[in-house]
């Protein structure tokens, strides 16, 4: 099986490697050597790379169950199982396993790791070849193509030819767009859930004060905190407290904490977090420090702020021209609450796909809990998915879900 | 749209559906603007094996029509439909959705420019019931088949079958086939005159082409 060609394949924490942060993780993996470099927009290239994936359920005879989620900026490839660093259950544990929307007992489920991540694909935090230390700011700007680039090579890799389905939400459904804009005959159907075909002024700003917070902490060090003892952990809390907001609706925040006091009876006149929401977000900070690498926020929201579908692939054109000639079957989500990708970027997605007579549904959900609504139980949400795989599963002429197996 | 003017859920399929369904040739694409709950688009779907598209305004016919496994969009037909290409498809059917429209000519004009075909089914003010609850009561009608007052209908922009086959005239758009139902849902025949027509009639269905 093992070939010197052949990428390298692995399960299970790597011993002997550097740090934590860029081990792998329980996930599977596979590594790409120097001649199979993956080639970034930029003009760079990554060689070797490692991949970190995990799947859910198992491939058929012909391969042509396979549905892959991209995940967001702060997710990673752990959808549905517990999650190795912070011991809870995986992100869209709500969504995919057997007889959920994602059904794990029908398709078979992959989810990898981004390139730049943290969790077991190559990043910034991964050692580079030639120094042998971890990357830092030498790790080239990577793009959502070059994303979903090195996800094409883990498919290839699995030699899966058709993906069923790429599904994901928010920079996870730029991917989804990505993915059908890239290999428009290897998607079959494709859900992008609360998200945009390009990052608003608005969200660029946003991120922008992410990383001007992480680049603001003395142990950031120009990237190089990982030859010191500390990591720019300040920054990076504070980048997630402010992105978090933008996670909620302002009605759920209302609803949630108010004025709410934090185990006091009245304001102490200092600035410990007297209110609940400063408590929360301050909690929130605290606990993504744990899991993620500071860089990788650097470099996933980069990514994220240079998405722009159209001018990318139809420089001079509109949307519509992207998607010319699909034959993709797209179910677009939006979140009537969310203000990070509102209805209204949806709407642009969906007006494109018209102008081309693409195969398109398009669910706008009511629900008051913003953004992060796509991670959360919202039944309406959970039916329209369901509905849409398996008319798409029926007419792919998928087997209903299989009677005999074992549990995954 | 259209099940707002059913009479309570039963699943029948409505007469006008199948009326509509035999006017679409198997195989074809076709775009139902105002969709429902997806009824008509699920009925072609599974009898004409087309590939359907729709829009609908209200969210929750929808999720029900999305859930069903159709292609459906949220849209407005008043707004959206200048976002489609021509000839984008073989037909545009609009099936009791046209006197819910703000601007029904405009929405009309453009389902004749994204249709190669377009079906038409709208009901007739004309209907002798509606005329005479006017003209005896003194009150807007309302009947079984439009169970609405005045102040909450969603039918903003009624016509008579005179009307439209006027309209028609106007946008250029010839009528290739043309079925009037009376208020028990039978055809009427085709040797009934126009005017005979708009007076017995309850509803209608249109072939049109441009």
């Amino acid at each position: 099986m093992s070939h010197s060609d052949a990428p390298d394949e692995g399960r299970g924490a790597q011993s002997g490697k550097s740090r934590p942060v860029s081990a792998p993780y329980d996930s599977l993996s596979v590594t790409f050597r120097e001649d199979q470099p993956l080639h970034l927009d930029s003009g760079e290239t990554i060689a070797p790379y490692t991949i970190a994936y995990q799947s859910y359920g198992d491939l058929n005879e012909d391969k042509s169950n396979a549905i892959l989620i991209c995940h967001a900026l702060t997710g990673d490839q752990h959808v549905a199982n517990d999650h190795p660093l912070t011991g809870k259950s995986g992100w869209w544990d709500v969504m995919v396993g057997p007889g959920k929307p994602v059904d794990t007992d029908r398709y078979f489920v992959i989810c990898s790791n981004v390139i730049g991540g943290c969790l077991g694909s190559t990043g910034p935090s991964s050692p580079n070849p030639v120094t042998f230390k971890p990357y830092g700011l030498d790790f080239p700007v990577i793009t959502i193509a070059d994303m979903v680039r090195a996800q094409a090579s883990l498919i290839d890799y699995l030699k899966i030819d058709t993906l069923f389905c790429v599904m994901g939400g928010s920079i996870g459904g730029m991917q989804v767009l990505e993915w059908a804009t890239s290999y428009p005959n290897r998607v079959k159907t494709a859900i992008p859930i609360a998200t945009a075909a390009r990052h608003s002024s608005q969200n660029i700003g946003f991120n922008e004060v992410g990383r001007q917070a992480i680049m603001a902490d003395p142990n950031w060090h120009e990237g190089r905190y990982y030859d010191h003892d500390e990591s720019p952990s300040k920054g990076l809390a504070v980048a997630r407290m402010a992105a978090h907001i933008t996670y909620l609706s302002e009605e759920a925040m209302q609803e949630k904490f108010g004025r709410n006091l934090q185990d006091r009876d009245k304001v102490t006149f200092g600035f410990d977090a007297d209110f609940q929401i400063e408590s929360y977000l301050r909690y929130q900070g605290f606990k993504f420090v744990e899991r993620f690498d500071a860089n990788a926020y650097l470099y996933i929201t980069r990514a994220v702020d240079y998405f722009d579908l159209a001018a990318d692939h139809a420089a001079g054109g509109t949307l519509a021209d992207v998607f010319k000639g699909t034959k993709t079957r797209f179910c677009v989500v939006s979140f009537t609450s969310d203000w990070l990708y509102p209805s209204s970027e949806a709407r642009t997605i969906v007006k494109a796909l018209n102008a081309v007579a693409a195969k398109v549904s398009f669910v706008d959900i009511t629900s008051d809990k913003g953004h992060d609504a796509f991670l959360l139980d919202e039944p309406d949400f959970f039916d329209a998915i369901q509905g849409f795989l398996s008319s798409a599963a029926k007419q792919a002429g998928l087997e209903p879900a299989r009677t005999t197996g074992e549990a995954s | 749209m259209s099940e707002h003017l059913t009479n309570g859920s039963e699943p029948i399929i409505r007469v006008d559906h199948l009326l509509i369904a035999s006017m679409v040739a198997p195989g074809t694409r076709v775009l139902d603007v105002g969709s429902g709950e997806g009824s008509l688009l699920a009925l072609l779907e599974e009898r004409k094996r087309v590939d359907g598209r729709g829009i609908e305004l209200r969210q929750e016919g929808v999720n029900r029509s999305v859930a069903k496994g159709l292609s459906v969009i949220q849209g407005d037909a008043d707004k959206d439909l200048v976002d489609y290409p021509d000839d984008a498809f073989d037909y545009a059917i609009l099936s009791q959705t046209l006197q819910a429209t703000h601007k029904p000519r405009d929405v009309l004009k453009h389902l004749l420019r994204i249709g190669h075909r377009v079906i038409v089914s709208l009901p007739n003010f004309a209907h002798w019931k509606l005329r005479s609850q006017l003209l005896l009561t003194g009150r807007m009608p309302e009947t079984s088949h439009l169970p609405y007052k005045w102040y909450d209908t969603p039918n903003i922009h009624f016509c008579t079958l005179k009307d439209f086959r006027e309209l028609c005239d106007e946008l250029g758009a010839t009528i290739g086939q043309s079925y009037t139902l009376n208020s028990y849902g039978y055809k009427l025949p085709y040797v009934v005159p126009y005017f005979l027509q708009n007076l017995i009639g309850e509803q209608a269905v249109f072939l049109l082409k441009r």
